[in-house]
């Protein structure tokens, strides 16, 4: 195993094409937390042109809903939901500017498509290593929709995240990549 | 008869959701742990790490084993000499799931009025509860925390008996191919064949209660759940979807006779996460 790069969130685009499918990351810095029912609020924002919760520029959104933070602890356990749910609204919020998505499983054509436009990345984090990934978030904040609970947007600031980049900015897809090397 | 008391199996029913969130059991790490060893892919075997920590790690802090901690499927064999006291047997399972989510800093995922409101029940209830009567004078309450990226990928097929045996592994390869890295493999497969539309998913639901790798006592479909397992781990998925050979740690077949014009044939994936525990009262 290559050692994994360290990267910053928010993104630069000379960042984003240091990124290949494939990579191993470490990402630090301040990600947003929306997962389906955040997303359809933001998107519904979006079309009254109202105020945004955050300027998606150059941001990371991780689908994520956390169980609740015991007492004493920053967060619960915090591991990635499925992204494909999220497609939908993807490429409206990739048009706003938003860089880089955290997630698990793959994505549409028409998401590809966006994330190559508008040089983005997509990241996967490994689907239910929720404690471990807990252990990386050093601080969280509710900042927007707190009546969804679990599907509230937060604000985290992270350090040594680790994930997997799966979609990047010159089209190339993990999944494809990474299967047919181990398909018989 | 004999009496349970209703406030007990609330008790029993609260500590099985803590306990199936927080511990993955002994048989999945084992599994996890031959399938670290077997893996080919570096990021396959790096994810295969991450979940063996993270085992460790959800145990020592107390955290859930995955932030999804599911719908509470309970299943509940009632010995026909049982008596419950006390209460109302499906209430007091309800309240050991509002308990047991909420004590333990579980996560709630439930929502009310599904295609519409989606309201947030914010106590994990309802659960779905399985009742069957069997005979003798003790209660068995099993509660398995379902995750909702595996189950959302799970399939129903209503095969024509023509299809036969070849119909029914090429009808489960496709479920798991689809699923891909949504369903967060490694994945345990259950598979029902036979019975009806609702009995063949109950049996494949009821297939992921059997100890990981525990194949099934009946020869042939032992074969075929041998077979499913090749097939699935040469579809180079792998852990998390990022490639690789182990793409699911194990298949469970349940079989059941069916009508003279069906084959019916459910898929029920489970995620690494494979959370059950079980009481005897």
């Amino acid at each position: 195993m290559t050692v994994p790069l360290k990267i910053k969130s928010p993104f630069t685009d000379a960042e984003m094409a240091k990124l290949k499918a494939g990579m191993s990351v470490l990402i630090s810095g301040v990600i947003y937390v929306a997962r389906d029912a955040a997303h359809k609020r933001l998107i519904e924002a979006m079309d009254k042109d109202e105020k945004l919760p955050f300027d998606f520029k150059g941001q990371t959104v991780y689908y994520m809903g956390p169980s609740p933070a015991p007492p004493g602890k920053v967060i619960g356990s915090a591991g990635p939901t499925t992204s494909g749910r999220m497609d939908v609204y993807t490429p409206r919020l990739l048009s706003a500017g938003l860089k880089a998505m955290i997630g698990k499983g793959h994505r549409s054509t028409a998401v590809r498509e966006a994330i190559v436009k508008n040089k983005a990345v997509y990241f996967v984090a490994t689907g239910g290593a929720a404690a471990l990934l807990s252990k990386s978030i050093k601080k969280s904040e509710t900042i927007a929709y707190a009546d969804l609970g679990a599907e509230s947007v937060l604000r985290l600031e992270v350090v040594d995240f680790p994930a997997v980049v799966a979609n990047d900015i010159y089209g190339a897809d993990v999944f494809e990549q990474e299967q047919k090397k181990y398909k018989q | 008869m004999r009496d349970i008391e209703a406030g007990k199996i609330t008790e029993i029913v609260s500590g099985l959701c803590i306990k199936a969130n927080l511990v993955l059991g002994d048989d999945v790490l084992t599994a996890l742990k031959e399938a670290e060893q077997h893996e080919k892919s570096p990021l396959g075997k790096e994810t295969l790490e991450q979940l063996i920590s993270n085992a460790r790690i959800a145990q020592e802090d107390s955290l859930p084993i995955c932030q999804d901690c599911g719908t509470a499927v309970v299943f509940l064999e009632v010995g026909q000499d049982v008596h419950v006291v006390g209460g109302d047997l499906n209430k007091a399972v309800e309240e050991g799931v509002r308990r047991g989510y909420t004590r333990g800093y579980l996560r709630k995922s439930i929502v009310r009025q599904p295609y519409t409101a989606r309201i947030n029940t914010k106590d994990a209830t309802p659960p779905v509860i399985h009742t069957e009567i069997v005979p003798g004078d003790k209660l068995k309450i099993t509660v398995m925390c379902k995750g909702g990226g595996a189950e959302n990928m799970s399939r129903l097929g209503m095969l024509t008996p023509g299809a036969g045996r070849q119909g029914v592994i090429d009808f489960v390869v496709k479920t798991v191919e689809e699923a891909g890295g949504k369903a967060c493999p490694p994945l345990v497969v259950g598979v029902g064949i036979g019975g009806t539309t609702d009995m063949v998913m109950l049996l494949a639901k009821k297939a992921l209660l059997r100890k990981v790798g525990e194949n099934s006592r009946d020869i042939e479909t032992a074969a075929l759940e041998k077979e499913l397992l090749e097939r699935i781990n040469k579809l180079g998925i792998g852990p998390n979807g990022t490639g690789g050979t182990v793409t699911a740690l194990a298949v469970h077949a349940e079989v059941m006779p069916a009508h003279i014009a069906s084959l019916p044939v459910a898929v029920n994936l489970q995620c690494h996460a494979a959370r059950h525990q079980e009481a005897v009262l």
